[in-house]
């Protein structure tokens, strides 16, 4: 039986609150954690199967052009070497996240260096990986791609633009203003696990294990790319070693396992090496943004300006949102907002944690440090002079706000020193050290989703949807939910994720797997309370349930009677949407120390206080909140995708040269959580947690170069060369 | 990867035989090897496994130094008793290297003979001299920022990655080298690995069939012993600059300033210059100029590393200070 539950309302009932299992928000550890570090938990290319036949992606090394032919000859006669697939149903990009279609097919069409056009398998990876090698592959080259953002006119992107008031004379009548442009570079996801599928063809029905975020919509993607009735489709996910939006749709892997399995009739696998992950999934965007903030003299905002450009290539209907929490964060006016796309021949944008905030907080976050300087005031003050009553271009009431709280009490549990900024107050023998502090911003989603909640009759409770756990804790909070809403210990309750075969979940992406499939579970559990309480002779409200009794001592066995109950639960997301602005909010604080000869950069301590709704559980939030702030850190100092200028191919390809944070680069984190219900967010007053502790840590940190060195960069990552061109001399 | 035969030695002798096979080489812990072996960059047709020769002693010399076998893990000559007491620059050049797994396989000859790389040497379908003679430097006008302001040429401007060897060359070792036919020789540290030159895939002296088979330090010299590494992460990142430094004063002047660098050029470099111009003077601002002009003076940028040369300048300047600081 379905129950739907479209939330068109506040719902300022908090149910959940009312229940007496009282595991809600408990830190409980992940309920996989064990399997995972004895490696008993399978990822996609870990499943034994029989017959397993092994694939390479080979690669394009031309920019821009067609595949004129493939001599397949060139390896047929290698050891062990099976088949050459040039399928024209191969993808040569992934899907954007909720694509819900296939991706560019074609392969013979070459739209960027690294680009996928052909699968050899093998008997074994390694006859594969040779022959991948050796395959000789003809091109017709188009030269002149355009490579670089600078190199094209770009696009409007009209759905973004905002002309309110007039920006330009409230800048030329502002007592303070500021126009700077800031630039990031290109970002990767770099998740440990890299994308691998193994796909099985039984001649009519195609099974694949594949390591995926959102198989509700993959499902259909990976059936539209190789021709088949969804109903013939079955995607497994059971575990997933990171995503970060590189596993949003399905990628080049999936697709081309299934191809060949169709074909060869027989199982086949395909890992992608590190710099496959790294050349053909997903790129961030670089970007370059240009703000304008005009204050009055007492730093009130009369006018917010944030033009940014990012790029893609042609086709891709994704462009970074980097303007997505400017539009509503501050106060201001006069507003002259504008997003461009360039269409470039660099690999695949895309999504990659926190897309937008994660790049456009940073910038907007430093060009506001800057503003406190300018105008002399702490630069906490001016935050908090600035948070609008309400949506400042829509007009809409926010759903809940906790920045003012997340500000204050941030800078109390950091130790905040007030006032405004005055660089080079402290050197420690080569070591200049100094405080940043930014605002944090992001806004809040959620999708529809469905879960099914079985009460077995032994009184123990399984939970079935194809949403998927990418390491954020999906297991462990449903259960939670679940438990908390039937009255049971969560070790009683199995959570089945991961298999197209369940109800159709979320997704995780976002930040909005929490809440949505949350909800879905929230609902099926109202509705299997409704039907006990029927049985029990009281009404729902007032049916108390924990560890497996109800409150006048009878247990679930006996209410069931024998008999499994099933619920489905069907979330939509309603019309609350357009009557609330859903966002996150927090402060992020740092401390860091800049060496004075070298411009090297090392985060002393970080503080991020967040305020997102209920916590469901607090320890694998505190863990999404460090796993942020660790993003925030890598953003801020070392990450950078390079690109070669002449065939726009990805050059820092491996984690060697791709510098994410190493433990050394990440001190003690502290995560305040300004707890809150927020009525319109979701059933279960959850928001995203996920995204928020990277959207403007970076600018902390940059901010606090600025206070200890006197450098003021513009540009991230801060990297050495950068720090010591913008430091003053001695 | 292209398929290979793997021979396990079990004496020099044999190794000596198995590396007289066509496209043979040997393998010890294997860290940079077989990541080339995959990336297709190196492709040898035999593999001779020395890990057994019994080359992983470290013991005293006769003269008061140490010999390093070739077999020591990078692990183990970093937590060796006497490298930590008498020659703690090797100790703490080692351990700013890599990573601690990589460190616990990587060995002492091995360390020496890992490839001088980058970026485009290590994929296959990019121009690069070195792996590929006469296809080109795909560097040179593409992304350089880790790359040799001293010491280049237009064929090959990659640096050499390692730590391990900028502090022997600071400390005047040296390499010692078994011939295929049974011969030995000796060669300095400084003299061990090549600039590039027209001959950018030779990385260092080895003549084919040659195994290293330790590498001796001279007696201790003692002095203050510093291991810088300027780099954007705190670990597991080549260095942009390093130096590895051991120096003494009396009276208020330097005695002793050996002194080698990393991440500037295809080799550890070592400029005896810089010694005679810092030795007999007290240490101070202009002295340390004098001496990163004389380090400097023939360095050249190819944009984006330009930064290297203030760089490394400035390392020089706090290397300096803190060492003459510290032996005062």
């Amino acid at each position: 039986m379905s129950v739907h539950l479209k939330q068109d309302k506040p719902d300022t009932s908090n149910r959940l609150d009312d229940m007496k299992q009282g595991v809600i928000g408990a830190p409980l550890p992940r309920v996989e954690g064990m399997a995972k570090v004895t490696g008993t938990a399978p990822y996609a290319a870990e499943y034994l199967m029989e017959n397993c036949a092994e694939g390479v992606l080979v690669t394009s090394t031309i920019t821009r052009g067609e595949v004129t032919r493939i001599d397949k000859d060139s390896v047929l006669s290698m050891p062990g070497v099976i088949a050459v697939i040039d399928d024209e149903r191969l993808i040569t990009r992934p899907a954007q996240g909720t694509a819900n279609e296939a991706p560019q097919q074609k392969p013979k069409s070459v739209s960027y260096w690294g680009q996928p056009i052909a699968l050899v398998v093998a008997e074994t990876f390694e006859d594969a990986r040779d022959a991948a090698k050796h395959l000789k592959v003809e091109y017709r080259e188009e030269a002149g791609a355009p490579l670089s953002p600078d190199a094209v006119e770009p696009e409007e992107q009209e759905g973004e633009t905002v002309h309110q008031g007039d920006l330009a004379h409230a800048m030329a009548q502002a007592a303070h203003s500021v126009d700077v442009t800031f630039t990031t570079e290109g970002h990767s996801s770099a998740a440990m696990e890299p994308h691998a599928a193994i796909a099985q063809w039984d001649g009519e029905r195609l099974t694949v294990h594949a390591s995926l975020q959102m198989l509700n919509y993959n499902i259909t993607e990976l059936a539209d790319a190789v021709g088949l009735d969804e109903s013939k489709v079955r995607l497994i996910s059971r575990f997933v070693g990171g995503g970060f939006g590189s596993k949003l749709g399905i990628s080049e892997d999936v697709v081309s396992a299934s191809l060949a399995a169709m074909q060869l009739c027989r199982p086949v696998r395909v890992v992608l090496s590190r710099q496959q992950v790294l050349q053909c999934i997903m790129r961030r965007s670089e970007t370059t943004q240009r703000i304008r903030l005009a204050a009055d003299e007492n730093g009130r905002l009369t006018g917010f300006g944030h033009e940014a450009l990012v790029s893609n290539l042609p086709g891709e209907s994704f462009a970074e949102p980097v303007l997505q929490s400017s539009h509503f964060l501050y106060a201001g006016q006069n507003r002259e907002l504008m997003l461009k796309l360039a269409r470039i021949h660099r690999m695949t944008a895309g999504s990659v944690r926190a897309p937008g905030e994660a790049v456009g907080m940073p910038a907007l976050e430093g060009a506001m440090d800057v503003l406190a300087h300018e105008i002399g005031i702490d630069p906490v003050e001016l935050r908090l002079r600035n948070i609008p009553e309400d949506n400042p271009e829509e007009g809409l009431p926010f759903s809940s706000h906790k920045l003012a709280e997340c500000l204050r009490q941030g800078a109390e549990a950091f130790g905040w020193d007030h006032g405004p900024r005055k660089p080079r107050h402290t050197r420690e023998g080569e070591w200049w050290v100094g405080t940043g502090m930014a605002s944090a911003a992001r806004v809040h989603n959620v999708g529809e989703a469905r879960a099914r909640v079985t009460l077995k009759a032994d009184g123990t409770a399984l939970v079935e949807t194809d949403m998927t756990d990418i390491g954020t804790g999906t297991y462990t909070i449903l259960a939670q939910i679940a438990g908390e809403m039937l009255g049971l210990d969560p070790g009683k309750v199995l959570v089945d994720l991961g298999d197209t075969r369940h109800p159709r979940g979320s997704g995780s992406g976002g930040s909005w797997g929490a809440a949505s499939v949350g909800s879905a579970v929230y609902v099926a559990c109202t509705a299997l309370r409704e039907e006990l309480a029927r049985r029990a002779g009281i009404a729902e409200d007032e049916l108390d349930l924990s560890n497996g009794r109800t409150q006048a001592g009878q247990t679930l066995s006996q209410l069931l009677d024998g008999q499994d109950m099933a619920r489905e639960g069907h979330y939509e997301p309603g019309d609350i949407a357009s009557d609330f602005t859903a966002s996150g909010f927090g402060a992020f604080f740092a401390q860091v120390r800049v060496n004075r000869f070298t411009g090297e950069t090392r985060v002393d301590r970080m503080l991020g206080a967040f305020g997102f709704g209920r916590v469901l559980n607090h320890k694998t939030a505190r863990s999404q909140c460090i796993g942020g702030i660790t993003w925030s850190i890598g953003a801020a100092l070392t990450e950078a995708l390079e690109f070669d200028p002449r065939d726009g191919h990805l050059v820092n390809c491996d984690l060697a040269e791709y510098h994410v944070p190493v433990n050394r680069d990440v001190p003690d984190l502290e995560v305040l959580m300004v707890e809150e219900r927020d009525p319109a967010a979701s059933p279960i007053q959850a928001k995203g947690i996920g995204e928020l502790g990277m959207c403007g840590g970076a600018a902390a940190i940059g901010n606090a170069i600025f206070d200890a060195s006197g450098a003021r960069i513009f540009d991230y990552p801060m990297t050495p060369d950068r720090v010591l061109a913008a430091m003053p001399a001695d | 990867m292209r398929p290979f035969q793997y021979d396990r030695a079990r004496t020099l002798t044999d190794a000596a035989q198995i590396m007289q096979g066509e496209d043979a080489m040997a393998i010890a812990g294997g860290t940079n090897l077989l990541d080339l072996m995959k990336l297709q960059v190196e492709t040898p047709r035999e593999l001779a496994d020395i890990n057994r020769v019994g080359l992983g002693e470290i013991a005293d010399t006769d003269d008061g130094g140490l010999r390093i076998g070739a077999l020591a893990t990078n692990t183990a000559t970093a937590v060796h008793p006497r490298v930590r007491a008498d020659y703690p620059v090797l100790s703490r050049a080692i351990l700013a290297g890599a990573t601690q797994q990589l460190r616990n396989k990587a060995t002492t000859g091995g360390n020496l003979c890992q490839r001088t790389r980058c970026f485009y040497f290590m994929n296959i379908d990019q121009p690069c001299n070195k792996r590929e003679p006469g296809s080109g430097c795909g560097a040179l006008d593409g992304i350089a920022k880790l790359h040799a302001v001293l010491g280049a040429s237009g064929e090959c401007i990659a640096t050499y990655p390692g730590d391990m060897a900028v502090a022997l060359s600071a400390l005047d070792a040296s390499v010692e080298i078994n011939g295929s036919d049974g011969t030995e020789r000796t060669v300095p540290v400084r003299d061990f690995h090549c600039l590039p030159g027209d001959t950018p895939w030779r990385d260092n002296v080895l003549e084919p069939g040659e195994i290293i088979t330790a590498v001796t330090l001279p007696a201790p010299v003692g002095g203050t012993q510093l291991y810088r590494k300027v780099r954007e992460r705190s670990s597991y990142a080549f260095a942009l600059v390093s130096i590895a430094a051991i120096v003494e004063m009396e009276d208020g002047v330097f005695t002793r300033a050996d002194l080698a660098f990393g991440g500037l050029a295809h080799k550890p470099w070592h400029d005896p210059r810089i010694a005679q111009a810092l030795v007999g003077n007290a240490p101070s601002a202009e002295l340390f100029d004098r001496a990163a002009d004389i380090l400097l003076e023939d360095a050249q940028g190819h944009g984006e590393n330009d930064f290297k040369i203030p760089l490394a300048r400035r390392t020089l300047h706090a290397v300096l200070e803190q060492a003459s600081e510290d032996a005062a």
